[in-house]
């Protein structure tokens, strides 16, 4: 594989790619589950699965969606999607978690519209899917480039707030942290971050790798910091060997990544047990 | 004369339309441990909020640091401590260490990262509620007690000059709420720090407290110790809604 690298631009993309979701996705991921907001990755990816599809449909209707990179699309329906879940949160505010479900269905709905309309998109969907080595173009590498270092920026300089509002909203309130605006940033680039991962593991796997890898990581954890490195490290793992199997095995690299991530967390729950 | 910390003028709060504070007057100042007590839905915690910042009260004015709470910045000169019970999950993957460092987030504004320096102030916060070498501990492995004293520390990190608790002896057993309030004491004795304490548990904190409100829905008490210590147990059942007998110290259990 390491010669195909170094031959084909694909792979180098997709490679790329992959590691650098590798380490976003999760580090994200740790600040969305300690909030026990896990779910809202899901419904965010289905979101930008009516973007995509809806783009997909438009470029066969539309000369200039023909040329959109339809990543574009898919990222901004799920930049709307987790705005209007923000919306709907405080609209319920005994029942925030209906906001999920609600943003979810409307998120498959218009997908399922666009895919009928368009009578299926064969390849084309199923890489958006489930995840492709071969179809991560350059610009695609640009974009997850150019969004890991707003969600490293973004984690580097707003640490502080984060955490305290992850650990205790309440105190975060009180103690005059700008709880709307960062909550609001915080959506934006999770929905970012799903934009980026899509192409490599698929709009329905997205979540996978920003809560599994978290899920193993705070189970041996002490401290948030090690939290986050392993983290990090679980999603690394998951991404090299599910590329690596992906490429030989010729099938879905959304598949093989989510199933390492799967392993990883028994092998962590198995050690955690038996050393206890 | 001791500066203004608290001050709350005619303040007023419904909730749709029932009345939750009625006309509530009181002024705290600097280096005053008061208790504010109060029967279950007296209005303690919705007081707790006004103040706070995180309710708007319907009617009347408050003061905080002799400035209308408006234009009040400085949050970290007040340190909070609220129920343990609602504070965090707690399979939370922090170090007590990485807890009280929070404490300092607004004083250290947006965008800065914390550095050796806030990690001395936090270490010397934990000196102070003698949790220091527990620092590296993950907070979920601490007892109630011990937790409660990390969430102090956090409130005391940013030197606070009032720190705000609402009832935070909740779920913490006996043996160690006894300690605890005697940390209190020694905070406000020795730091200087006003303190205004929401609690149920009126005969140990009248004994600490140097003033006493006694709220239900609107003030019914408010003044120093020695004053509280004249009125009568009839009296402070008849406000409290049932019959109260407080301990008084050459007892040891209340008479039947």
């Amino acid at each position: 594989m390491i010669e195909a690298i170094f031959a084909y631009e694909f792979l180098q993309n997709a490679v790329l790619s992959g590691l650098i979701i590798g380490v976003i996705a999760p580090m994200l991921g740790l600040f969305i589950v300690v909030r026990r907001m896990a779910m809202i990755s899901d419904a965010l990816s289905h979101v930008a699965l009516a973007g995509i599809a809806g783009s997909l449909y438009l470029s066969q209707q539309v000369l200039f969606f023909a040329a959109l990179n339809p990543v574009y699309l898919g990222m901004g329906a799920a930049v709307i999607g987790s705005l209007l879940i923000e919306r709907l949160r405080r609209v319920y505010k005994s029942f925030e978690e209906l906001a999920i479900p609600i943003i979810l269905s409307a998120g498959i709905g218009f997908g399922a519209i666009f895919i009928s309309l368009a009578k299926g998109f064969g390849t084309d969907l199923v890489g958006y899917l489930f995840g492709s080595v071969s179809a991560v173009s350059r610009q695609d590498l640009y974009i997850v480039i150019l969004i890991a270092i707003i969600v490293v920026a973004f984690l580097y300089f707003l640490y502080k707030e984060l955490f305290t509002l992850a650990f205790d909203p309440e105190y975060a309130r009180v103690s005059g942290i700008n709880e709307r605006v960062i909550q609001a940033s915080f959506m934006i680039i999770t929905a970012l971050v799903i934009g980026a991962s899509m192409r490599i593991v698929g709009i329905l796997l997205v979540s996978s790798l920003m809560t599994l890898p978290v899920a193993a990581a705070i189970q041996i954890a002490k401290s948030y910091k090690s939290a986050l490195i392993y983290s990090v490290i679980f999603g690394e793992i998951a991404v090299i060997i599910g590329l690596i199997s992906a490429y030989y095995l010729d099938i879905a690299p959304g598949g093989t990544i989510v199933v390492t991530s799967v392993f990883i967390l028994l092998i962590v729950l198995f050690w955690k047990k038996i050393r206890s | 004369m001791a500066k203004s910390i608290i001050k709350l003028e005619h303040i007023t709060h419904k909730y749709n339309h029932s009345i939750a504070l009625d006309d509530v007057s009181l002024e705290v100042k600097q280096g005053e441990f008061w208790a504010l007590i109060g029967p279950n839905g007296s209005g303690k915690s919705t007081l707790l909020k006004i103040i706070l910042g995180l309710l708007k009260p319907t009617q009347g004015t408050i003061e905080l640091f002799g400035g209308p709470i408006d234009s009040f910045k400085q949050q970290q000169k007040i340190g909070y401590v609220s129920q343990k019970s609602n504070a965090f999950t707690t399979k939370f993957p922090a170090t007590v260490l990485e807890v009280v460092k929070s404490g300092l987030t607004s004083k250290k504004g947006l965008f800065k990262r914390f550095d050796k320096e806030d990690e001395q102030q936090a270490i010397e916060a934990l000196h102070v509620v003698k949790m220091a070498d527990r620092k590296y501990e993950s907070i979920g492995d601490l007892s109630g007690g011990q937790q409660q004293r990390v969430f102090i520390a956090r409130a005391l990190v940013s030197h606070p000059e009032l720190l705000i608790m609402d009832e935070p002896t909740v779920g913490i057993d006996r043996q160690n709420v006894e300690s605890f309030y005697a940390m209190l004491s020694e905070l406000n004795r020795d730091y200087g720090i006003a303190i205004l304490l929401v609690t149920h548990e009126i005969d140990v904190v009248t004994k600490l407290a140097t003033h006493i409100a006694c709220l239900n829905r609107s003030i019914h008490f408010h003044g120093v110790h020695a004053d509280y210590e004249k009125m009568s147990d009839r009296d402070l059942s008849g406000w409290y809604g049932h019959p109260i007998r407080r301990l008084h110290q050459e007892e040891t259990e209340p008479v039947k």
